[in-house]
């Protein structure tokens, strides 16, 4: 019963969107609210559904019923099961906090802004479910294409206006590669489904057609991810899109390019790498490590806090990659329950943001200086967003690192655990440093950044300075992070996930189920605590952030001597790094060949020296 | 098969990137993109193409004639409208762009950075 109701993450809101404007025309802005987010709820309701029944045995739905027959695959299908469920839940979630969280946060909203998430959030849904190649390239287009225009929604400022820009140039040439390699699979292996093309190719070496076709799409579904050295968009476009929006961006977005390259990897190419797996995931092991380190310095470096949130996405994008580039099952339950888990606490820290700047009227961690003194909900918000991004022991982020930590350990990366920490060090420490100043006016003041231009955040739609904090934007925040916090205190979650990722990254029982029909059971995994190594670095990681934030605060006040040493030692770098970020998008493209050729590159020789 | 389409794929995407990269107005930028994304509209067409065969439109032709594969002219129809979903979204964007700063050059415009 429940599998005939695999379409509906995907039917309910498209439906949403067709009809939201109809109903606009005649109706009052709270019934348009009303129905989205009613939509939304409906949506998070079937995505349960979905999950409840996927939890026990992944299923397939045919559309039309053309399931394969003698092993020709002919039909569409959506393939059900507890990650991708799971994905949608967390999606269709964060958009019912979203729409609750807009009702106060936009002056005037027409049925736009609602059209729009409900087509990202379809676009999102499908791609978590799709079991074709093209189906998930054409999903991910649609999510695309709505993200693109949501960014550039405050359509009479100029710089969502370029963020949109580069937003969608750049992801769309991802999509033009994603779609190349599709049509080179077809070509090779007659077929668009995911366990048929995987089938197929298992049988021969790595060939040179095989070869490009896994570079093409590592590349696109990274590009989507937002992985140096393609990250450059996700900034630009973070910092630029109204808050709302950003909420449902920093959460899953950019995580899907990850759950994308995971899913395909793990149907079609993993039998094709044999003995190459270990050189491929040391390759992503390592791009996620540079990722997660350009991300965390250039987060410190911000002092406008949508941007510092943009780059704290950035870097566990790239420690997310860690995980997922094990290429193991226990990298992807680890990525996994991190992923929710992180991904809930930057929304809630969003909305902490939105709702700074909706009394204050300012986003500038210099400006804001002492005034969040007024604000002592949303501080505690911002503290504990900090301190559990950071990896407090024994909240949820926390528990999706260990897991990563020890996974990588067992790989044969036994630095991962202490780097982790470094990096986590520095996005708390950011959050922390931030909190600090703009709610306790700790630390002197600061000349504004040199690299502010003039029409950074101008929403001018939108009036500011209120004196009351609306509880439909205080409320979502509280649950977003009450529920990122607690689910590190639910051991049922992680092992669920756990025995969840052993069948995701099972390509053998992927295909008995789409090819053959079988769906068997999940096997029950029980990981016990996490080791007293873990809850060491954790808590070293927390103790570091404060540390970070504290030098930051004081750092004016050092002796002139350290100030040069430290000057002479980071400052060219990171200078040189800041410059790079340059907001143009024909360098962004640059980017994105140089790191094509990069990633062609390295294929060429791990996949071929067989 | 001859390898000549998959040359002309690959190079239409090039050149397309390559008018992306060094554009200094952006609707030429726009159109740049455009044409790479059209370097998949050739790559799915050859894929699909044989000699001496005929349209996949069974309506009186029997069932015996060769025909090419319609599942990549499906695909292809469903990214030329990808694509030109897109377009018109970018193009919006450069309209207003210019409504607001005066200018296409994306070198005079004062991007947000660093």
């Amino acid at each position: 019963m429940v599998e005939q109701l695999a379409p509906l993450p995907v039917v309910l809101p498209l439906l949403g969107a067709a009809a939201l404007p109809v109903i606009a025309l005649r109706a009052s802005r709270r019934v348009v609210e009303g129905v989205a987010l009613a939509l939304a709820a409906a949506t998070l309701a079937a995505s349960l559904m979905l999950l409840g029944g996927s939890m026990h045995a992944p299923f397939t739905y045919w559309f039309g019923g053309w399931a394969p027959r003698n092993g020709v695959v002919l039909g569409i299908s959506f393939v059900v099961d507890p990650l991708g469920a799971g994905l949608a839940v967390m999606t269709s979630g964060l958009v019912v906090g979203s729409f609750v969280y807009a009702i106060r946060y936009f002056d005037a909203v027409g049925a736009l802004f609602h059209v729009l998430m409900l087509a990202t959030l379809a676009g999102v849904a499908g791609l978590c479910l799709s079991g074709d190649l093209f189906t998930l390239f054409v999903f991910l287009e649609v999510m695309g294409v709505a993200a693109f225009a949501l960014t550039g929604y405050e359509i009479e400022a100029t710089g969502p206006l370029q963020a949109a820009l580069n937003f969608a140039v750049t992801n769309s040439v991802a999509a033009s590669m994603v779609l190349f390699a599709t049509g080179l699979l077809y070509g090779r292996t007659g077929t668009l489904n995911l366990a048929a093309i995987g089938a197929h190719i298992a049988r021969g070496p790595a060939d040179g057609l095989i070869v490009v076709a896994a570079a093409l799409l590592t590349v696109g579904f990274l590009v989507k991810a937002a992985i140096v050295p393609f990250h450059w968009w996700l900034p630009d476009a973070y910092a630029s899109a109204p808050t709302p929006v950003c909420v449902l961006f920093t959460g899953v977005v950019s995580e899907l390019g990850l759950f994308a390259l995971a899913r395909v990897h793990f149907t079609a190419f993993q039998a094709v790498l044999g003995a190459n797996a270990r050189a491929m995931a040391t390759a992503l092991v390592a791009v996620g490590a540079v990722t997660a380190v350009v991300g965390a310095v250039m987060c410190l470096a911000q002092d406008r806090l949508k941007r510092m949130l943009a780059f704290a996405t950035v870097a566990h994008a790239g420690l997310f990659l860690i995980g997922v580039g094990l290429l193991n099952e226990a990298g992807v339950a680890g990525a996994a329950l991190y992923i929710f888990t992180d991904g809930l606490l930057k929304a809630a820290l969003f909305m902490a943001v939105g709702i700074v700047q909706h009394r204050l009227d300012d986003v500038d961690e210099n400006r804001l200086h002492g005034k969040g003194r007024a604000l002592p909900g949303t501080a505690v918000l911002f503290v504990a967003g900090g301190v559990a991004l950071a990896g407090l022991p024994p909240f949820g982020p926390f528990l999706g690192k260990a897991m990563i930590e020890e996974a990588a350990k067992a790989a044969g990366f036994p630095w991962v655990a202490p780097f982790m920490t470094v990096v986590s060090v520095g996005t708390g420490g950011a959050i922390l440093r931030a909190a600090a100043r703009v709610f306790a006016g700790w630390g002197p003041t600061e000349r504004s950044d040199p690299y502010q231009s003039s029409q950074d955040e101008d929403e001018p739609e939108i009036t500011r300075g209120r004196d009351r904090t609306p509880v439909t934007m205080f409320a979502p925040a509280l649950a977003l992070l009450v529920v990122a916090l607690g689910a590190g205190l639910v051991p049922q979650l992680a092992d669920g996930i756990a025995s969840a990722s052993a069948r995701f990254a099972s390509s053998a029982a992927y295909g008995r189920l789409v090819l053959a029909g079988n769906g068997e059971p999940l096997h029950d995994v029980e990981l016990g605590p996490a080791t007293s190594e873990a809850v060491l670095y954790g808590f070293a990681s927390v103790g570091g952030a404060l540390a970070v934030a504290g030098i930051a605060l004081e750092r004016s006040r050092f002796p002139e001597a350290i100030k040069g040493i430290s000057r002479g030692v980071f400052g060219g770098g990171l200078d040189r790094l800041r410059r790079l970020h340059s907001g143009r998008v024909g360098d962004y493209v640059a980017w994105l060949v140089f790191g094509a050729a990069l990633v062609g590159g390295t294929f060429a020789l791990t996949l071929r020296s067989t | 098969v001859s390898a000549l389409p998959y040359a002309v794929a690959a190079w239409i995407f090039l050149i397309g990137l390559y008018g992306v990269v060094t554009s200094r107005n952006l609707i030429h930028l726009v159109i740049s993109l455009n044409v790479a994304q059209s370097s998949t509209l050739v790559l799915l067409v050859a894929i699909g193409y044989k000699r001496a065969a005929t349209a996949p439109i069974f309506y009186d032709i029997g069932t015996t004639r060769p025909v090419v594969d319609p599942v990549v002219q499906a695909l292809t129809l469903t990214d030329v409208v990808v694509g030109v979903t897109v377009v018109a979204l970018l193009l919006t964007l450069v309209v207003q762009i210019h409504k607001e700063t005066g200018t296409l050059d994306p070198e005079a415009l004062n991007p947000m950075r660093g």
